[in-house]
């Protein structure tokens, strides 16, 4: 009887142990495949043409997406310029001020906030901001990238700060500070790090949308002065060029993916870096 | 903050040295009148009444769960912080209630040491200057002298006056106690609280926080919960009993350790329980 138990035991433990490590190799392995499909085709296509000159005319070949990678950077900083501050000031009224029913009734909007596809979210960024403008733009894509950072802002301010021992807080109440200078002069100093490295992340996520640029940012065969002019961002460009009907192109889209890739990697690993020297991290 | 010191010196010079009696209640910084408090629907505290005298340190001795930290945080109103809390009763500091006062200026005045240190993830020198910026002190001459001079009275100057910039944090726990000592004497507190400042430190290190607060008694008044009675004994003019949320008998340390007026007293300090 009881050997049988412990066959049958020892045969689930073989079987479960197999599949969960099955599932394990096949997730790392669709990671490693994307990885070296884009490095090795985006490697193969990339040369300095791509970072330092425009896109070519239909036809001609050669070209780079300069404007593209500039563009790129305009739209993120307006995200983060929208998203950081509204995400992060909303999660310190939700860690320090809020009441718990309060606080849980915004999380969980947040959350259903951070649930809508991104493509709804251009839709709204359309509707706010080109419709009334009358036309796209930097300033629209960077709303909408903007709109979608706000979530993770808040839920991620919030739970570094919730983090920060209590004990800081009294130490620094004792001593005569109000609530807003212990917020500001102690418990964000001391979970700054965390939310430095929690907008990074923020950010590489949304880096690589593209369906809510494209009907806000649009796109761009030029450069794009100021903020108020259609613009092209490195999405948008791979879903363009992909689509099109040339070899050439596809690799110029090849390049351009691995270029995002490695750009959000870099900031992964930053961030990554960051939260492991922070002085909030649990050695102290 | 040198201004509310005033008006205590000045009961001290102007007490009538003839009527033991007077002087005495004329030497009292902090009164309790019938202290009262509730967590939410629980009374952790029975209408606590007692003096606390100008420059002798108290001791509040009991059982966990007694109060006696309880009452301590009331002191300087840290309790205010927690939801759902309610206090009644009258607190007076030289005479004027605090519990009316705004928060902070009572934070101010009645300074804290806690249990565990809390040292800010700063600097040494932004941990002790901490108070004092908070307070509107900007002069850089006047933050450096305090300083050198909180750091000292905590005796922990010549340990640190080379790593001024270092990272509190790094720092051993006894000296990171001091800091917290520091910290609070840099913002020159009428009244300096103590809840169990020394329950995570060895003895070495318990006795030099012992020394220190020996030492600065004449520039503070000094309130502290322990857990240890020795400690009690070695430190303290004056202990005060607590046993489930009431106040069971205040008076000299001597007098609570070698002829309490309550049984319950006798039977806590000679171990029979607790």
């Amino acid at each position: 009887m009881t050997q049988e138990i412990s066959l049958r035991r020892r045969i689930t433990n073989v079987v479960m142990l197999s599949l969960t490590g099955f599932c394990t190799v096949l997730v790392i392995g669709v990671l490693f495949f994307i990885l070296g499909y884009l490095f090795v085709h985006g490697a193969r296509s990339l040369n300095l043409a791509f970072f330092t000159q425009l896109p070519k005319p239909s036809g001609e070949t050669g070209g780079g997406m300069a404007n593209a990678i500039v563009g790129s950077g305009k739209v993120l900083l307006i995200a983060v310029l929208i998203g950081v501050p509204i995400g992060s000031l909303a999660g310190i009224f939700l860690a320090e001020y809020s009441n718990k029913t309060f606080a849980f009734t915004i999380r969980y909007v947040v959350d259903l906030l951070n649930g809508i596809p991104s493509i709804v979210i251009g839709i709204v960024a359309y509707s706010l901001v080109v419709l009334p403008m009358k036309h796209y733009s930097t300033l629209a894509g960077g709303v909408a990238l903007g709109i979608m950072m706000i979530p993770i802002a808040v839920r991620t301010t919030e739970e570094f700060l919730l983090a920060v021992p209590n004990s800081l807080r009294e130490g620094a109440m004792a001593l005569g500070a109000t609530k807003a200078k212990t917020i500001f002069t102690v418990v964000v100093p001391a979970a700054i790090s965390g939310l430095i490295s929690g907008m990074m992340l923020n950010l590489a996520r949304v880096a690589g949308e593209t369906a809510p640029l494209l009907f806000t940012a649009l796109g761009n065969m030029f450069w794009s002065k100021g903020w108020l002019q259609p613009v092209a961002t490195l999405p948008v460009m791979i879903y363009n060029y992909a689509l099109a009907p040339a070899e050439d192109l596809h690799q110029q889209a090849w390049a351009a993916g691995f270029v995002l890739l490695a750009l959000v990697l870099a900031i992964n690993i930053t961030a990554r870096l960051i939260i492991a020297r922070g002085p909030a991290s649990s050695r102290r | 903050m040198a201004t509310p010191q005033q008006p205590a010196l000045k009961d001290i010079t102007s007490a009538p040295a003839s009527n033991a009696a007077v002087s005495r209640s004329r030497l009292c910084k902090l009164s309790a009148k019938n202290i009262n408090f509730f967590y939410g629907s629980f009374q952790a505290l029975y209408g606590i009444s007692l003096d606390i005298e100008a420059n002798k340190v108290t001791a509040f001795i009991g059982p966990s769960g007694c109060g006696k930290s309880t009452f301590l945080r009331t002191m300087n109103r840290m309790n205010e912080a927690l939801r759902n809390t309610r206090v009644e009763g009258e607190l007076l500091i030289d005479g004027e209630n605090l519990l009316a006062m705004d928060v902070t200026y009572v934070r101010r005045r009645v300074g804290m040491v806690f249990q565990k240190s809390n040292p800010f993830p700063k600097t040494i020198f932004d941990n002790v200057a901490y108070g004092l910026r908070v307070n509107g002190v900007t002069k850089k001459s006047v933050i450096e002298e305090a300083v050198e001079r909180s750091l000292t009275h905590a005796a922990l100057w010549t340990e640190v006056k080379d790593k001024l910039q270092k990272p509190a944090t790094a720092l051993s726990g006894g000296q990171q106690q001091r800091l917290c000592i520091a910290r609070a004497l840099a913002v020159e507190p009428e009244v300096l609280l103590l809840d169990e400042p020394c329950s995570a430190l060895d003895p070495i290190a318990t006795l030099k926080i012992e020394e220190l607060l020996f030492q600065i008694k004449d520039m503070t008044t000094i309130v502290i919960v322990t857990h240890n009675m020795q400690q009690a004994a070695r430190l303290a003019d004056r202990t005060g009993f607590f046993l489930l949320g009431k106040l069971i008998e205040i008076d000299d340390t001597r007098t609570i350790f070698q002829n309490p007026a309550k049984k319950e007293t006798e039977d806590y300090v000679t171990g029979r329980f607790g």
